[in-house]
C-alpha cells in the first residue's frame, strides 16, 4: 500500500505542467530519434543529457526518459513502412511488419506494433510498481554462465525458423558470428582480423550491417522489380486504427507471453533486442497461424514489439536499484543519475522517493501520451507509402547514409553500409536468410563473451552450464527449443506407431 | 583635406593590426570543440566528459559548443588514433585514462601519448580492493590468508577489460603475495560490482563510483586503497566509516600503488596559446561547485598538473606501466 500511495505522489510531480511539456517535447524528440536509423535512443539522450544540467534531476530525467520511450516507439516506423529498423530491437518486427506494409496494411502494422508497445511497457511498469526489490534481487543471480544460457536460449529458439535448407541458415549464421568477430577481444585484449586496418578497430557495428543489409538491399530489390512500391494502395484514415484495436484481444496468449519474456530479459538484463527476437521466435512455434510467420501476420509484429518495450522499460530497473543499465540507453541515463548527484543503487528507493516514483509515475504518463501521439499520425506515416519510388527512394538513402554515419561519425561506416546493401542484395537472390546473420552479429559477440567469462571463471569445465538450477533450467529450455522439430517428429511417429 | 583622410586610414590599419595580434595573442575557439572520449558511453571517463560539458555549457564557460564523441573501438585505440591525425586542429581534446598506455603496449596500434598535445592532469582516480560484505574478512590480512589457502587460481578477481588497469593492478597483487588470481574481464565497471554483490567473482578492484551504492547498500566492504596515502574524503558513507578510513594496501602489507590518469591532452602541433586556452578553462571548470562535488561522490584524488610537470608525470607513468606490463606479459608481439 506505500508503494501506491507513493506512486500517487509521484503523478502528482510528472503532472506539473512544466512536466507535463517536457514529457511532450521527450517523445516528440524520441520519435524523430528513433525514425532516423542509426542515430538511436543512447544518442539522443547522450546528446540531450548536458541540456538537462540546469533542470531540477526529477524533470531531467522525465525528459530523457521520454526521448527513450519515444525513440522505442519511432523504431517501429520506418521497419515497418521501409524493412529498415532504426534501432537494433526494431529487427524483428520488420519480418512480418514489411510484408503487411507491402499487402497495402501499414496502418494495421503501425496500429499493432504501437498498441503492443504500450502495453509491454505498461506490463512492465506495473511490475516496476509492485515487485521491485524482489525483481530486482533477481538480476544477483545472473553471472557469466546464465547470461551465455540466455543467449544460448534466443539462438536456439531462432534456428529453424526460416524456410530455408538448414545449411543455408547456419552458413547465414556463421558469417553473424564471423563479422561479430572483428575488432577488439575483450577477454584476451588482442585486435582480431582488423588487418591493421585502423577503421576496423571497431568491428562491424550492428547498425552499419543492418542498415545496409535491409534498407540497401531492399532498394536495390524494388529497383530491379521495376520501381513499383508495393502497398501504395493503403487505405488511410484513422478508422484503421479502431479496426485493428478490435483484433488485437485475440492474442492475448501471445502478448502475456511476449511481455513475460519482455520483462525477464530487461531484468536479468539481457536487453531489448534478445527480447524480441526470442519473443519472436517463441510465438512463431507457438502461434497457430506459426507457419504463415514472414508473410504478413499480425501475431509477428505484436510479439517482438511487446518484448522489445517491456524490456526496454523493465531494463531501467537493474538502473535504479543495481546501478547496471540493462540496456545502451540505460546506461547513458546511469551517468546522468550520478551528475545530478543520484547514486543509484539499493538507497535510491529509501532516500530519493520523490525522484524514483516520479519518474515510475512518468513512465505511465510518458508512454500514455506516446501512444496517442504515435496512433494519431499512423494515416500520416502510412500515406508516404502513397510517395512514388522515384522519390521515396533517393530519401531513403540519404536518410541510410546519415544514420551510417552518425553510429560513429565516419565517412568509413556509409561505404561499409553500401557494401552491406550489396551483400544483403545478393544473399536475397540466392535465398538465404538474413535473420541469422543478423541475430549473430548483435548477439554474437556477448554471447562469446559470456561463454568465456564462464570457463575462465570455471577453469574450462563445461559443467558450469549446468552448475544450479537456474542455468540448467535455460540450458534445457533452449535445447528442446533447438530439437524441437525432430523432437515434434518423433511424437508423431511414436503416435502413428502406438496407433 | 587628404592628409587627414590618410592618417585616419593609416590609424585604423594600425587598429586593427593591433586587434589582430590581441586576438592571436588570446587564442579562442571558432568552431565548435570535439570532446572526445576513447571509451564507450557511461564508463568513467565518459561521465566525467558528460559533466564537463554539462558545466561549461550551464556556466557559458565557452562561446563555443563542446561536444563529447565516443571513440571506443579497439579499446579506445580509435580515439587516439583520430586525435593523432588531427594535426594542427585545436577544436579537438580527449579525455584519457590509463588505456592511453596499456592500448598501445597491448594492442601494438602505432600510437603514443608523445603523438599528442599535452594539456591538463585534471584527477587521479582511486582503485579500492572489495569484498562481498558477506564473506567473513574484514581485513586485508583476513583476505591475503584466505587467498593463499584456496587453491592457486581458484580465487577469482572481476575487472574492467583486458591488459588494461584492473589486470595489472591483479597481477601486483599477485606478485605481492605470490599466488595466482583468475581474473575475469567485464565490459564496464558497475557490471562487475555487481557481480561482486552476487557472487560470481570473490573480488575486486573496483573505482569508489562504481561501487558505492553497493557499499551504501551494505552489499559490499572496502579493504584498502591502493594509494601512498589515504583518500581525503571524511564524510560518513557507510555504518559510519568514511572514504578516509579506508587504509592504504601498503600500510595493511599489501605492497601496490596504483592510480589512474583522468587527464586531458591535445591534437598535435597545438600552439602554445591554444593549449593555455584549455588549461585555463578547465582552471574555471574545477573552480565550479558542481565540480568539487563530482570529486566528492567519486572519491577522486584531485591533483591538478599542468604544462612540463604533467608531462613529466605522464612520461613516468608510461615507463611504469611499460614494466608492469612486460612482468605480465601483456606486451604486444610486436612490441
Amino acid at each position: 500500500m506505500e508503494e501506491l500511495a507513493n506512486l500517487f505522489h509521484g503523478f502528482a510531480v510528472a503532472l506539473q505542467p512544466y512536466n507535463i511539456m517536457l514529457m511532450i517535447i521527450g517523445i516528440t524528440l524520441g520519435v524523430i530519434i528513433g525514425v532516423l536509423p542509426g542515430l538511436g535512443g543512447a544518442n539522443g539522450v547522450a546528446i540531450l543529457l548536458p541540456l538537462t544540467f540546469s533542470m531540477p534531476p526529477t524533470s531531467a530525467i522525465i525528459m530523457l526518459s521520454c526521448i527513450y520511450w519515444g525513440a522505442l516507439f519511432g523504431g517501429a516506423i520506418t521497419s515497418i513502412l521501409f524493412n529498415i529498423p532504426g534501432e537494433p530491437w526494431s529487427v524483428a518486427t520488420t519480418f512480418d511488419g514489411y510484408p503487411m506494409a507491402q499487402q497495402g496494411k501499414p496502418g494495421e502494422a503501425l496500429t499493432a506494433a504501437f498498441t503492443s508497445s504500450f502495453v509491454g511497457a505498461l506490463f512492465a511498469v506495473i511490475m516496476i510498481t509492485l515487485v521491485a526489490p524482489l525483481v530486482a534481487g533477481f538480476a544477483l543471480r545472473f553471472g557469466p554462465a546464465e547470461k551465455f544460457a540466455v543467449y544460448f536460449l534466443a539462438f536456439c529458439s531462432f534456428v529453424g525458423l526460416s524456410k530455408e535448407p538448414p545449411f543455408k541458415t547456419i552458413a547465414a549464421m556463421m558469417m553473424g558470428f564471423a563479422l561479430a568477430a572483428v575488432g577488439l577481444d575483450s577477454i584476451t585484449g588482442q585486435l582480431r582480423l582488423t588487418f591493421g586496418v585502423t577503421e576496423l578497430l571497431n568491428g562491424f557495428d550492428f547498425l552499419i550491417a543492418v542498415i545496409g543489409l535491409f534498407g540497401i538491399g531492399e532498394i536495390l530489390l524494388t529497383m530491379e522489380e521495376g520501381l513499383a512500391f508495393r502497398g501504395g494502395n493503403a487505405t488511410i484514415n484513422l478508422r484503421v486504427v479502431l479496426q485493428t484495436w478490435r483484433e488485437l484481444p485475440a492474442y492475448w496468449m501471445t502478448s502475456l507471453r511476449s511481455c513475460l519474456i519482455g520483462c525477464w530479459m530487461g531484468v536479468t538484463p539481457a536487453g531489448a533486442t534478445p527480447a524480441s527476437f526470442m519473443s519472436y521466435g517463441i510465438a512463431k512455434r507457438l502461434a497457430r497461424r506459426g507457419n504463415n510467420f514472414g508473410k504478413g501476420e499480425i501475431e509477428g509484429v505484436i510479439a517482438p514489439e511487446t518484448a522489445a518495450h517491456a524490456a526496454g522499460t523493465s531494463a531501467l530497473l537493474p538502473m535504479l536499484s543495481l546501478g547496471v543499465p540493462g540496456s545502451p540507453t540505460a546506461a547513458v541515463l546511469l551517468g546522468g543519475l550520478l551528475i545530478w548527484g543520484l547514486q543509484p543503487g539499493p538507497m535510491l528507493f529509501v532516500e530519493q522517493k520523490e525522484f524514483v516514483w516520479g519518474l515510475i509515475a512518468s513512465m505511465y504518463l510518458g508512454n500514455l501520451a506516446g501512444l496517442l501521439v504515435v496512433l494519431t499520425c499512423v494515416p500520416i506515416f502510412a500515406a508516404i507509402l502513397r510517395v512514388p519510388f522515384g522519390i521515396i527512394a533517393p530519401l531513403i538513402l540519404v536518410l541510410c547514409a546519415i544514420g551510417a554515419y552518425s553510429v560513429h561519425n565516419s565517412t568509413f561506416d556509409v561505404m561499409l553500409m553500401l557494401v552491406f546493401g550489396v551483400l544483403g542484395y545478393l544473399l536475397k537472390k540466392c535465398n538465404y536468410p538474413l535473420a541469422p546473420l543478423v541475430l549473430a552479429i548483435v548477439l554474437g559477440d556477448k554471447a562469446e563473451e559470456a561463454f568465456r567469462q564462464s570457463l575462465l571463471g570455471s577453469q574450462g569445465s563445461l559443467g558450469v552450464f549446468f552448475s544450479n538450477g537456474l542455468v540448467s533450467t535455460i540450458m534445457a529450455l533452449g535445447l528442446v527449443a533447438l530439437f524441437w522439430s525432430a523432437i515434434q517428429e518423433g511424437y508423431s511417429r511414436l503416435r502413428t506407431a502406438m496407433a | 583635406m587628404k592628409p587627414f583622410v590618410l592618417n585616419v586610414a593609416l590609424a585604423a590599419i594600425v587598429m586593427s593590426c593591433a586587434n589582430g595580434t590581441a586576438s592571436r595573442a588570446a587564442w579562442e575557439p571558432v568552431r565548435p570543440v570535439e570532446f572526445i572520449v576513447p571509451a564507450g558511453t557511461g564508463g568513467g571517463a565518459d561521465q566525467m566528459a558528460r559533466t564537463i560539458q554539462g558545466i561549461v555549457t550551464k556556466h557559458n564557460l565557452m562561446k563555443q559548443p563542446l561536444v563529447v564523441i565516443n571513440k571506443a573501438g579497439g579499446a579506445g585505440g580509435e580515439g587516439f588514433l583520430d586525435v593523432k591525425t588531427s594535426s594542427g586542429n585545436p577544436h579537438k581534446i580527449i579525455i584519457t585514462l590509463s588505456n592511453l598506455f596499456t592500448t598501445p603496449l597491448a594492442t601494438g596500434i602505432p600510437f603514443n601519448w608523445k603523438d599528442l598535445t599535452p594539456v591538463a592532469m585534471l584527477a587521479l582516480d582511486e582503485f579500492v580492493l572489495w569484498v562481498n560484505a558477506e564473506k567473513p574478512y574484514s581485513s586485508v590480512k583476513d583476505y591475503v590468508d584466505a587467498v593463499k589457502k584456496a587453491p592457486s587460481g581458484s580465487f577469482k578477481m572481476g575487472g574492467t577489460g583486458s591488459k588494461q588497469e584492473d589486470q595489472i593492478i591483479t597481477v601486483g597483487i599477485e606478485k605481492a603475495i605470490g599466488t595466482k588470481f583468475t581474473y575475469i574481464p567485464y565490459k564496464g565497471g558497475g557490471e562487475v560490482a555487481v557481480q561482486l554483490v552476487g557472487n560470481h567473482v570473490d573480488s575486486t578492484v573496483n573505482n569508489p563510483i562504481e561501487a558505492v551504492a553497493q557499499w551504501r547498500g551494505g552489499k559490499l566492504r572496502p579493504l584498502c586503497v591502493f594509494d601512498a596515502q589515504p583518500m581525503a574524503y571524511d564524510e560518513p558513507i557507510a555504518d559510519g566509516k568514511a572514504w578516509k578510513d579506508i587504509p592504504t594496501c601498503k600500510s595493511q602489507g599489501l605492497a601496490m600503488e596504483y592510480l589512474m590518469l583522468r587527464g586531458i591532452f591535445m591534437s598535435p602541433k597545438a600552439t602554445k596559446d591554444q593549449v593555455e586556452y584549455y588549461v585555463e578553462l578547465f582552471k574555471k571548470v574545477r573552480a565550479t561547485p558542481e565540480w568539487q562535488e563530482f570529486m566528492k561522490n567519486g572519491a577522486f584524488n584531485t591533483t591538478f598538473l599542468t604544462g612540463a610537470d604533467y608531462a613529466k608525470w605522464v612520461e613516468a607513468e608510461e615507463k611504469r606501466h611499460e614494466g608492469l606490463m612486460k612482468e605480465a606479459g601483456f606486451l604486444a608481439s610486436g612490441n
